[in-house]
């Protein structure tokens, strides 16, 4: 052990040592805030162990912000690092590390969990439903998710972070060539949260499939709703080939197995297969719930049904399987046969034109509409070029033999941030402000939300269309530093200032969010927007069982066709009698068990064995503690129905 | 109350499990005895274990049961689907690679 | 008041009973897609032997004959728990899980002295990446198993202490589908890897 534990904390950087301190101060005021307000009660009562949806989406969203924002400032960081020919602000291996962890923070542990957060929160509300299928399981996937994401970035203060790239090929990322902890951490953080995701999947799934209002049929669900249906699909078959493809890696780690290894008879192309046959339908996990998002802030902003909702559908549905037939055009180059290129060719830019049905139809629902330009209007309509540009370039890039001039290049860079951040990002933004007052009870200010806007768009232009430039002058990804004579450094030093605008858009959102809470107006109707899906037809934020009476649904847009034919929840006085409304008890399982997979990661990280198993046993003994209880629901009775809703001025 | 919740009968569990003896004798006997070459043999073989995944499906598992629409069945079929897609996708991708070994 | 809330009740037990199924199918097909994945892996790999011993000189007919048996004998008694379930006799709902569990350790104790006869000749996880597929495909299925072992016997004692209820009418139900379901994906391994590797 005396060697390991030489490399257990992290030593020899500033900045990291910077980070260490902050972090002992932010956890010192925690605590002692905690304590000196005696909240810990609360804590545990109201949030550890709550399995309303409502609050767990909360949850995830405060998570997914932080995770914004540590992957932000390894973006800047970097930006920093490369504005200049031969700077040496970061050594090549700090670069390395911090490339990988931003990639893997950005897109599991900032996107995966923003999208759950609106799943979380949107999804019971806009169906009808007084919670989701499986409300234990669903604390559970939050703490699993929570738990990775600690686990993987404690490896920046403990043991070292990892540094073979986002998806860690082999050879780099086997024991051979990250002998470290950190790719271990890289593998038990995202294999403990990635668990969580596909709980997630199937329980949205289910919920969608089984606890819709009584009425309400598929072909009249929200759009929203349908394109979660989607994503969940995409992540029930998806999802579990991560799980092999990491499982394996620490197999050969650990046992010293040659499955991806170059030595022994192992493949490491088997894995680039794998983890492409997950990478790929991944980016369209998370981008199905944005084009939801888009659907429903065109349709309530510009007063009308959306145009085409059957081709919405479809061309949804279409996505979210097609995008599993696809995912060779990561790996063109690997030299594949010619048939097996144009064959993924082929499929990749087929599934263009799904795509290219929803821009269209969006364009014609605004078309003539009555147009209100709030603030999440304005990042759909900042959405539609960028992601012209992104899906553009993306075509250029399916072109196989065109893919190996611009393989690995900055062009490739430019190219899926401008679709992972104007498609996926603005998405998450625009539905972050469109359900906030639902979530919290008042909208974020105008004013502020405009700034945060202009500075975020014009610093995403800035940052990122010169580096199409710097892929076709040859500058490729992952290098840490450039020489004068490349040319290179007036299109990094350009973007490199529109990334540090984008830092400020997130400062100002920041301001934005706390500037609001004192000051922001209150929604007192539920209805703020004037919407037209049954999350509108309750207060905001939503009461504890969210619908005193379950809604009917005779048409799509339910709650628009309820205001205008004055029925259902439009006409509060004329409801009937209330009854006792069934809900789950809250749980300190989900919690404990994903502490203890924690425990397990981090035993398995260093390979402490003993530490592992206690932890598995953990975890074991937490499920059959579960299988053992018996009332896990109760009732909540009409009196307490009536006081809440008359508080909230729903009684006449 | 629970009766579309029906799990068989005696007699469709003996069924299903004879039949699975067979299917499960006939591709061992076929294999010893190297009835066929080794590219027919193959297909049969594995024919035979999808027959046999069928009878299971329907005889120990009753998919046909439940209630209607029957999502569990759509989930199965499409989770065949991609297993296919997994399996042979990656043996034809995976094909250039074991020629260069 | 007490009449609505009792015919609410029956109301929301009935969907959850189907929820938990439906949840559990899904689950089953993502188990699938776990599977398929070591298939891959394994088709793959087969023939990477890196010049030691293949499948046809490791694997004894004998052995795995004989676990195929053994699982298919216990998919088939995890069966007749389910029938005696349905006509309400506790004695033979517990003598057949008692059955089915014994049926399901001999296997995994099969199992496990396959795997270490051939670590002792020189077959182990570490030689080469056939086997290394080899041990991680049957191997995960040998962790399914030995993880259903805990669970059907978590679920006889809530039998023995409640009965045959709602509660544990669906966990019988469930435990047993996993339980066929890991005989289903025996057939596939018996048949691409015992029987291909003899061939
Ligand atoms: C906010 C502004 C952002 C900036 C300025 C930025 C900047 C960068 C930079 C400089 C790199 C490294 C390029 C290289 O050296 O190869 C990078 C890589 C990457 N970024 Fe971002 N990024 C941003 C946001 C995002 C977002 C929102 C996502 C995902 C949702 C994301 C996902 C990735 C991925 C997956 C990589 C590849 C990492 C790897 O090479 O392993 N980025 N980004
Ligand atoms: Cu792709």
């Amino acid at each position: 052990m005396g060697e390991k534990a030489k490399g257990f904390f992290v030593t020899g950087d500033p900045l990291i040592y910077g980070a260490d301190v902050s972090i002992i101060i932010t956890l010192l005021g925690i605590l002692v805030f905690l304590t000196y307000f005696k909240k810990w009660g609360w804590l545990w009562r109201e949030w550890l162990t709550t399995v309303d949806h409502k609050k767990i989406g909360i949850m995830y969203l405060v998570s997914s912000l932080l995770m914004l924002f540590r992957g932000g400032v390894d973006a800047l960081l970097m930006r920093m690092q490369l504005a200049m020919p031969n700077t040496h602000f970061l050594q090549s291996q700090h670069y390395n590390e911090i490339f990988t962890t931003h990639g893997t923070i950005m897109i599991l542990f900032m996107a995966m969990p923003f999208m759950f957060a609106l799943f979380n929160i949107v999804i019971p509300l806009q169906i009808g439903a007084r919670d989701v299928a499986y409300p234990f399981l669903n604390a559970m996937s939050f703490w699993l998710f929570f738990f990775g994401a600690l686990l993987f970035n404690l490896s920046f203060v403990i043991g070292g972070s990892p540094d073979a790239g986002w998806l860690s090929y082999p050879p780099l990322s086997e024991l051979a060539g990250s002998p470290g902890p950190g790719q271990n951490f890289y593998i038990w953080g995202i294999q403990i949260s990635g668990i969580g995701s596909l709980a997630t999947g199937i329980n949205f799934l289910v919920t969608i499939l089984k606890m819709r209002a009584p009425g309400m049929k598929l072909m009249q669900m929200p759009l929203f709703t349908w394109s979660v249906l989607s994503s969940c699909i995409t992540i029930i078959f998806a999802f579990p080939v991560l799980t092999v493809t990491l499982a394996l890696l620490f197999v050969d780690r650990f046992f010293g197995a040659h499955i991806f290894t170059a030595t022994g008879g192992g493949n490491p192309m088997m894995y680039v297969n794998l983890i492409w046959m997950w990478g790929h339908p991944e980016v369209y996990i998370v981008v199905l719930p944005a084009f939801g998002i888009y659907s429903e802030i065109v349709s309530t902003f510009s007063k009308k049904k959306i145009f085409g909702y059957k081709s919405m559908v479809f061309s949804m549905m279409i996505i979210s399987v097609l995008g599993y037939f696809t995912w060779v055009h990561h790996f063109f180059t690997m030299g594949a046969g010619a048939d097996v290129n144009t064959f993924f060719a082929i499929t990749t830019m087929a599934i263009g034109i799904p795509t290219g049905v929803k821009i269209f139809n969006w364009l014609f629902t605004m078309f003539r509409g009555r147009i209100s330009m709030t603030q999440p209007m304005l990042w759909t309509l900042a959405f539609i070029p960028c992601f012209l540009v992104g899906g553009a370039t993306g075509v250029m890039l399916a072109a196989a033999p065109a893919d190996y001039q611009y393989h690995n290049s900055y062009f490739l860079i430019a190219h899926f941030h401008q679709t992972l951040i104007g498609g996926v990002v603005f998405g998450y933004l625009a539905g972050l402000y469109y359900w906030w007052p639902k979530m919290f009870g008042f909208k974020l200010n105008d004013r502020i939300g405009k700034w945060a806007f202009w500075t975020w768009n014009i610093g995403f232009y800035v940052c990122f269309m010169p580096q199409y430039a710097l892929g076709f002058m040859g500058m490729t990804r992952r290098v840490y530093t450039y020489g004068w004579d490349m040319g290179w450094a007036p299109y990094n030093m350009v973007s490199t200032a529109g990334a540090f605008l984008m830092g400020i858009g997130f400062v100002f959102q920041v301001w934005q969010i706390l500037y609001s809470i004192k000051h922001g107006e209150r929604d007192l109707t539920g209805d703020p927007w004037n919407g037209r899906t049954l999350e509108w037809s309750i207060p905001s934020p939503a009461p504890h069982y969210n619908f005193a009476h379950l809604p009917e649904v005779k048409s799509d847009d339910a709650w628009w066709d309820m205001k205008n034919h004055r029925y259902g929840a439009a006409v509060p006085n004329k409801m009937k009698e209330y009854a006792p409304i069934h809900m789950p008890k809250n749980s300190g399982i989900p919690f404990l068990m994903s502490a203890c997979w924690f425990v397990a990661g981090f035993g398995l990280t260093f390979e402490w064995i003993g530490v592992g198993i206690a932890g598995l046993a953990g975890v074991g003994i937490c499920l059959l503690a579960r299988s053992f209880q018996r009332n896990t629901d109760y009732y909540i009775p009409v009196d307490e129905i009536k006081a809440t809703e008359s508080s909230l001025g729903r009684v006449v | 109350m629970h009766s579309h919740e029906n799990h068989g009968s005696a007699k469709t569990y003996i069924l299903g499990f004879l039949f699975s003896l067979i299917l499960t004798a006939l591709p061992l006997w076929l294999v010893i005895q190297h009835v066929m070459n080794k590219a027919l043999l193959t297909v049969a073989i594995l024919l035979i274990a999808v027959l046999q995944l069928i009878i299971q499906f329907f005889f120990f598992m009753h998919i046909g049961e439940g209630e209607k629409p029957r999502y569990h069945v759509m989930a199965l079929i499409l989770g065949a689907v991609m297993v296919f897609t997994i399996v042979a996708g990656s043996i034809w991708i995976m094909t250039f690679n074991s020629q260069v070994h | 008041m007490a009449q609505p809330a009792i015919s609410m009740d029956a109301h929301q037990e009935h969907h959850h009973d189907t929820f938990k199924l439906l949840g559990f199918w899904i689950f089953l097909v993502t188990d699938c897609i776990i599977f398929a994945c070591l298939f891959a892996v394994y088709a793959v790999l087969r023939t990477h032997t890196d010049g030691d011993l293949t499948g046809r000189e490791l694997f004894e007919v004998k052995g795995f004959t004989a676990e195929t048996l053994i699982l298919l004998a216990s998919s088939f008694t995890s069966g007749l728990a389910s029938l005696a379930m349905q006509k309400g006799s506790k004695k033979h709902l517990l003598g057949w899980l008692t059955v089915t569990v014994l049926l399901g350790l001999s296997f995994v104790g099969l199992e496990i002295t396959e795997f270490a006869k051939m670590a002792s000749e020189g077959a182990a996880i570490s030689t080469n990446a056939f086997l290394s597929s080899f041990f991680t495909l049957v191997g995960t299925h040998g962790l399914h198993v030995s993880f259903g072992l805990i669970w059907m016997t978590g679920v006889m004692v809530q039998i023995g202490r409640y009965g045959i209820d709602a509660h544990t009418k669906e966990k019988v139900t469930i435990v047993g589908l996993y339980w066929h379901f890991l005989d289903v994906v025996w057939i596939f391994i018996f048949t691409v890897v015992y029987l291909l590797g003899v061939m």
